[in-house]
């Protein structure tokens, strides 16, 4: 544990930090941020609060407010005492900007070394940090938790997927840090290049930034022969570092002394019993540049209930199964693609590429799972290949209830991330097919 | 036994004919070619002379291929022919999976491919039969 005296205190004195740093940020917001006085002040509430409890009572904030204030109007700290600056990927919409104080960097740095403590991490291991650097909160954030750790930190940043075998190999990496779906790409293509990296010092992997399933989990530490810790962040919050899987490898520990957790109902807004799925939200107890009060993540998740054997008593999230605006409603079916991911990951001679493709037949939409033949199927006669396509549509119907028509794509026609799996592929703008 | 390549290919235009190519830039010489199809894919099949450089060169350019191996038999030029030689495998109750042929340039016969199960004991059954099964290298120097 990097820092064990607020990684396991106890529950009490733990809400009693929390109460007062959450008073702490929201007078700062409403002294600092006009936007987030209009919205107490809208909803009559005072920025003050005299149980934890009461934070339900508060506004929410979304992405559409971080993006009406942008560059710098959601910031509660004067620019000069901003450091540096993070913004989201913008894949959804208008990028959204973070500012991130001399302290918060701190901070963060704190919290990014628990993260790869609690993968197994110490100042001995070497950190191949694959995340892409720049305005992506992955790279560098990772970055500086690793140095902050004490750890041999690669920079080597996304992309050129032969170097980063190499740099795997000759480096000795022992943790790589990317996201999952590169994951699988560094081992097909070190595969390729005749490397098992099985055989490699590689030891565990840090894993983040979309959401993946068990069974790829399942996969990754078969092909690499590691353990793969999922991690979890985002930039309106802070990046990577919010909350970490332990080596137990069930849930998510939340940095509860830097973050306030709930669930809530997506439809009704209201908090969820402990133990159901729902959406996230975080408010930020000690963010100096960029606050956030009941941000809504619209990822998808649940708290687990009970302590967990590594003596952290920060309570877990379970991985995140899917993200609000990834849903799809197919025949009345809500349907996360990490589900279909989650059953073909399951089926023996199915790669791990695959994609959910939305088009219009009509005025109706219409789903298409296109699944790449993998290597190891035999397909050279026709009924082997109709029989894998009717056991994943089988599958597929049985784990979701829904019928979705399955395509049996070539090999390495579905295209490979660096960075986010372009899982859905969405036509359904560009005519019918 | 002859090794025969599969080819996993997306039914759309222009795909074959880009194999094909890819095929023909290699430098590899085709014996026989045969498509199965449905109505999303299609599997094609290829006799060549070098089935291992071809392989290796269709993985290259980014193709799946699955080498399986097959039998060609020599079938005799006459009605009746070819019901001879599946009626020996009948008889040794061996199951044909598929079948086509490709005719020699020299003409004396067709020569067929059978996909079976247990292809080595199929061909000894074959040669037992006074029918000329043939290698690879016979493949390749049939051209």
């Amino acid at each position: 544990m990097f820092q064990p005296q607020y990684e396991a205190m106890q529950p009490g004195d733990l809400e009693a930090m929390q109460l007062e740093r959450l008073n702490g940020v929201l007078s700062r917001v409403y002294e600092h941020v006009p936007a987030y006085r209009a919205k107490l002040d809208e909803a009559g509430a005072a920025p003050r609060v005299s149980d934890l409890a009461d934070l339900a009572g508060l506004p929410f904030t979304v992405k559409d407010d971080l993006r009406a204030a942008y560059p710098y109007g959601m910031f509660a700290a004067p620019l000069r005492d901003i450091i540096r600056v993070h913004s989201s990927s913008g894949t959804t919409g208008q990028i959204t900007v973070v500012g991130y104080t001399q302290g918060d960097i701190d901070r963060w740095a704190d919290m990014m070394a628990r993260t790869i403590a609690c993968a197994g991490g110490t100042a001995d291991d070497i950190v191949q940090v694959t995340y892409g650097y720049g305005l992506f909160t992955g790279g560098l954030g990772v970055h500086y938790g690793s140095e902050r750790l004490g750890c041999l930190t690669i920079p080597i940043s996304g992309g050129n997927t032969k170097r980063q075998v190499q740099v795997l190999k000759d480096f000795g990496t022992t943790i790589l840090a990317c996201t999952p779906s590169y994951a699988v790409l560094i081992a097909e293509t070190a595969a390729e290049m005749g490397v098992d990296v099985r055989d490699l010092p590689l030891r565990a992997g840090v894993f983040g930034a979309e959401p993946w399933s068990d069974n790829m989990r399942k996969q990754i530490e078969g092909l690499m022969g590691i353990a793969a810790i999922d991690i979890y962040g985002l930039s309106e919050v802070l990046g990577p570092g919010v909350a970490s899987e332990c080596v137990h490898q069930n849930g998510l520990h939340v940095n509860e002394d830097h973050f306030i957790i709930e669930i809530v109902d997506p439809q009704t807004l209201k908090p969820v019993p402990d133990g159901q799925r729902g959406e996230v939200v975080f408010t930020t107890l000690t963010k100096e540049g960029s606050p956030v009060i009941r941000y809504r993540t619209r990822d998808i998740s649940r708290m687990i209930p009970g302590v967990c054997a590594c003596g952290r008593t920060f309570r877990r999230m379970e991985r995140v199964s899917g993200r609000t605006d990834d849903m799809l409603i197919i025949r009345g079916v809500n349907v996360f693609p990490s589900q279909i991911e989650q059953v073909l990951a399951g089926i023996p001679g199915v790669a791990p590429h695959y994609q959910v493709v939305l088009s219009k037949r009509g005025s109706m939409d219409y789903v298409e799972v296109h699944v790449e033949v993998g290597p190891d199927v035999p397909f050279d006669e026709i009924k082997t290949l109709e029989r894998l396509r009717a056991k994943v549509a089988a599958e597929i119907a049985s784990a979701l209830a829904v019928n979705i028509d399955v395509k049996l794509v070539e090999p390495k026609s579905i295209q490979r991330s660096e960075g986010k799996a372009k899982r859905v592929l969405d036509l359904r703008n560009e005519g019918s097919v | 036994m002859v090794r025969q390549l599969t080819v996993f290919l997306e039914n759309s235009p222009g795909r074959l004919a880009a194999l094909t190519r890819a095929i023909g830039d290699s430098g590899i010489n085709m014996r026989a070619l045969m498509v199965a199809d449905t109505a999303d894919f299609g599997v094609v099949r290829i006799i060549c002379d070098d089935p291992g450089f071809a392989q290796s060169a269709l993985e290259g350019a980014g193709y799946g291929v699955t080498v399986t191996d097959v039998i060609a038999v020599v079938v005799p030029d006459r009605p009746g022919g070819l019901a001879d030689v599946l009626e020996v495998l009948g008889a040794a109750e061996i199951n044909v999976e598929y079948a086509y042929c490709f005719v020699k340039p020299s003409g004396e016969g067709a020569i067929d491919v059978f996909r079976v199960e247990e292809p080595e004991r199929a061909g000894r059954i074959l040669a037992d039969a006074g029918l000329r099964v043939l290698t690879q290298e016979e493949v390749r120097l049939a051209g």
